[in-house]
């Protein structure tokens, strides 16, 4: 059960694992996440699935490490098991033919993303990409990214690879010489927010995906409330898409950063068992015990 | 008359007493840690009878004809069948009485309202004039359940031979586990589909560990699977499939739905979005089923606070309450905005709590969370209330005083005002009729929904309930689906 097949290591501190689950492979649908538990005792957090094989009966997820439960799983290797994956969770993206749509991803972004822009180019609309990302060797999946897109344009701050500066840029300048019918942007909150500011005065509708803070991913804990529009809404059951222009994004850092303390608690204690332990390397070996 | 102080002679003779004697027979007090010793324990308060404790208490019941108890009681356990084998020391058999109505003894016996229920109907306590005084029959169940526990004396039942039907459970709460009890003993194939990771639903997310031992439910749901039935964690059915693929598709003949109220209610005032508020779902289920209290050990945090208000008062607002107590917070406060004699929640889970030091601050309703300037939750702003004329509810409405505003400093704010059921099921169910606010319509005689082969009980039909009813909802459930297998009418 949840076999991890594969891992590659798209780049640093980023991880693409594709895991056996054939139930979630066949059901699941462009935006789209799972909840995952790695280990006795851990966290369950979402994942966005970011692609899936029916016929081998896997989904692939794409893991930035940002904390204790990440890390876990950025260690898991071939033949591991993720211990607990449920889903898939939420309502998939609504795909309809429009025209054009710009899709915009930032960071690992992408992995959510690229279902939604394939499931969108396979029914008609003409795409066009923007990729960003901090620096040259964080630029992820530009392949798939580029495969389905008429037009990408990538981006990196330090200009190290494509053009120097935000999506936000490359947008507006596409949006300054084509017609935009949609917008969806996946990435960190910032990046989302700032979509939404820009792409409001030009009235594009703009979809953007929520990733808060979840315990159970069913609608019965109310932990991932966000406010769109002034009202209370469930990213877990209702989301995790919403329109951008009304999502308060604000709310939403803050409360992604309600456990910073605990988090970096976590990871001390993680990285604390990691130097008692002997030896050199046996924190991957820990977690792989742990896991299977 | 023997002398109650003398347990041995009294047992004795526990066979000839006449009722006058049965009915002057003292109480016998249930042991408890004390408050100061458990506010910051998740260890069990009540510690249970012992052997003697529990046969002279069994002592106290008349057996009487009429066992108006036995009507009081969801699942209509043998009351005084089982009273009767504890008072005669046969413990074994005292547990077989229970089981063959009720498969979560140990559970019941520590979260049913009896006061409410079977022990309302005592005669003892109508004799006597006082509901405290009635036979102690949930305490009796309890240390019964415990002893089989503790004796390893848990009997896989006999099933009826395998019917060839299988027959899918959606949810793995006391309405779920329950329906499986019944129908695997009727031959039938069972497996219940729990969304979570373990077993349990509001047993084991909801109930404290000092309420219900994790411990128990788990051997409750081992019991289940010695007798046959299967279970399925991390399957959200709706979502990993959908309950006409559970008919069509995977080969079941019927689905029960024990889905529940999870769909958590806000109060709806500003500033539910800073740090620190927390629906009491999210706060237990951290602190329970994710076991917060063990952070940094277990991964998953709860904020900690000095000073927590809590909204509501029912039972679960006691247990989120108590909860946070243990978790560390200096002062508890209970917000509730009628008065004492309207909490919905069971006169012992207030007691305890009180007990144990929450400060109740009554006809009282918060209208505005406060937060600093980073985001976090610095107090309840609140208005003083008074009763007026009956609601619907037959309880007297709270009005609010004009300018009455007061702040209670907090910074956690747990809100326990009420649960909705879970739509993922129902909304992914084409053909199943729910009410105006999303509860699955049933035949109340048979758990009968609008849909063919599907059967519906517990919170998910009631709205937010108790154990027990779920459990005689799934028991009821159970018998109208074995009928409808075996008979193939709808």
């Amino acid at each position: 059960m949840n076999r991890v097949l594969r891992r590659v290591e798209l780049a640093d501190r980023i991880v693409q694992l594709d895991v056996e689950a054939p139930l979630i492979a066949k059901k699941r649908r462009p935006g789209q996440f799972v909840i995952v538990r790695v280990v006795e005792g851990g966290e369950r957090i979402p994942l966005t699935i970011a692609d899936a094989d029916p016929e081998e009966g896997s989904v692939t997820l794409v893991v930035q490490v940002v904390g204790k439960t990440t890390t876990l799983l950025s260690h898991l290797a071939p033949g591991d098991s993720i211990l607990d994956l449920a889903g898939p969770l939420g309502r998939p993206t609504h795909i309809e033919r429009c025209g054009t749509v710009a899709v915009v991803a930032g960071g690992i972004g992408v992995a959510p993303l690229y279902p939604i822009a394939k499931a969108l180019a396979e029914v008609g609309n003409s795409l066009v990409g923007v990729l960003g990302a901090r620096t040259r060797a964080l630029v992820v999946w530009e392949d798939r990214l580029v495969s389905v897109c008429d037009e990408l344009v990538v981006t990196t701050d330090d200009g190290t690879y494509g053009r120097a500066g935000r999506v936000t840029d490359a947008l507006a300048e596409i949006a300054s010489r084509r017609r935009l019918d949609l917008v969806v942007a996946i990435g960190p909150p910032v990046m989302m927010k700032a979509v939404s500011e820009l792409t409001m005065p030009m009235q594009i509708p703009t979809v953007v995906s929520l990733n808060p803070i979840m315990v159970d991913g069913t609608g019965m804990c109310g932990g991932c409330r966000v406010l769109v529009g002034g009202q209370n809404r469930f990213v877990c059951v209702e989301g995790p898409e919403f329109d951008g222009h009304q999502v308060d994004f604000d709310n939403l850092i803050a409360r992604l950063n309600a456990y910073k303390e605990y988090e970096q608690e976590s990871l001390r204690s993680l990285a604390e068992g990691h130097r008692f332990a002997e030896g050199s390397c046996r924190l991957s070996e820990e977690v792989r015990r742990a896991g299977s | 008359m023997p002398d109650p102080e003398r347990p041995d002679d009294l047992l004795r003779k526990a066979d000839d007493l006449t009722p006058k004697e049965r009915l002057s027979l003292p109480k016998q007090p249930m042991p408890e840690r004390a408050p100061e010793e458990r506010r910051r324990s998740q260890e069990e308060v009540p510690l249970g009878f012992d052997e003697v404790h529990a046969m002279l208490e069994a002592c106290r019941c008349l057996e009487c004809k009429a066992k108006p108890c036995v009507a009081g009681c969801p699942v209509g356990v043998d009351i005084p069948g089982f009273i009767r084998l504890v008072r005669k020391g046969d413990f074994a058999g005292a547990i077989a009485k229970i089981r063959e109505c009720n498969c979560l003894p140990a559970v019941t016996g520590r979260v049913c309202p009896q006061e409410t229920q079977c022990q309302l109907h005592c005669t003892i306590a109508k004799a006597r004039k006082d509901p405290e005084e009635a036979v102690s029959i949930g305490r009796l169940e309890r240390f019964v359940a415990d002893w089989e526990r503790e004796h390893h004396a848990r009997r896989v039942e006999p099933s009826a031979p395998p019917t060839g039907k299988r027959v899918a459970i959606v949810g793995s709460g006391p309405a779920g586990l329950s329906a499986a009890g019944d129908l695997v003993r009727l031959g039938h194939e069972v497996t219940v589909f729990e969304a979570f990771h373990k077993m349990g639903g509001v047993l084991v997310y909801g109930i404290p560990e000092f309420r219900l031992p994790k411990e128990i439910v788990q051997e409750e749901v081992d019991g289940l699977a010695a007798q046959g039935v299967s279970f399925e964690p991390n399957v959200v059915i709706g979502q990993t499939v959908t309950v006409d693929e559970l008919l069509e598709e995977e080969g079941y003949d019927a689905v029960f739905l024990g889905t529940g109220a999870g769909l958590p209610m806000f109060l709806e005032i500003p500033g539910e979005h800073l740090i620190g508020v927390y629906s009491a779902n999210e706060y237990l289920t951290r602190a329970n089923l994710m076991q917060a209290y063990a952070f940094p050990k277990v991964d998953t945090p709860v904020v900690k606070a000095d000073r927590v208000a809590v909204v509501g008062g029912g039972n679960v607002a006691m247990d989120a309450a108590r909860t946070a107590l243990r978790l560390g917070a200096g002062e508890v406060t209970l917000i509730y905005r009628r008065s004492r004699a309207e909490m919905p929640a069971r006169a012992e889970e207030i007691h305890h709590a009180e007990e144990e030091g929450v400060r109740f601050l009554l006809l009282t309703n918060p209208v505005e969370i406060l937060g600093d300037e980073r985001g976090r939750v610095r107090g309840v702003r609140c208005l003083r209330m008074e009763l007026g004329e009956p609601d619907a509810s037959g309880r007297r409405r709270p009005v609010p005083v004009p300018g009455s505003e007061f702040d209670v400093p907090a910074e956690l704010v747990i809100e326990a005002i009420g649960n909705g059921p879970n739509p993922l099921a129902t909304s992914t169910t084409p053909g199943l009729e729910t009410d105006r606010k999303g509860r699955i319509v049933v035949d109340p005689a048979s758990g009968k929904t609008s849909k063919r082969g599907v059967f519906a009980g517990g919170d998910v039909v009631l709205g937010a309930a108790t154990v027990i009813l779920a459990m005689g909802e799934g028991r009821k459930a159970a018998r109208a689906i074995h009928d409808y297998l075996t008979t193939g009418q709808w």
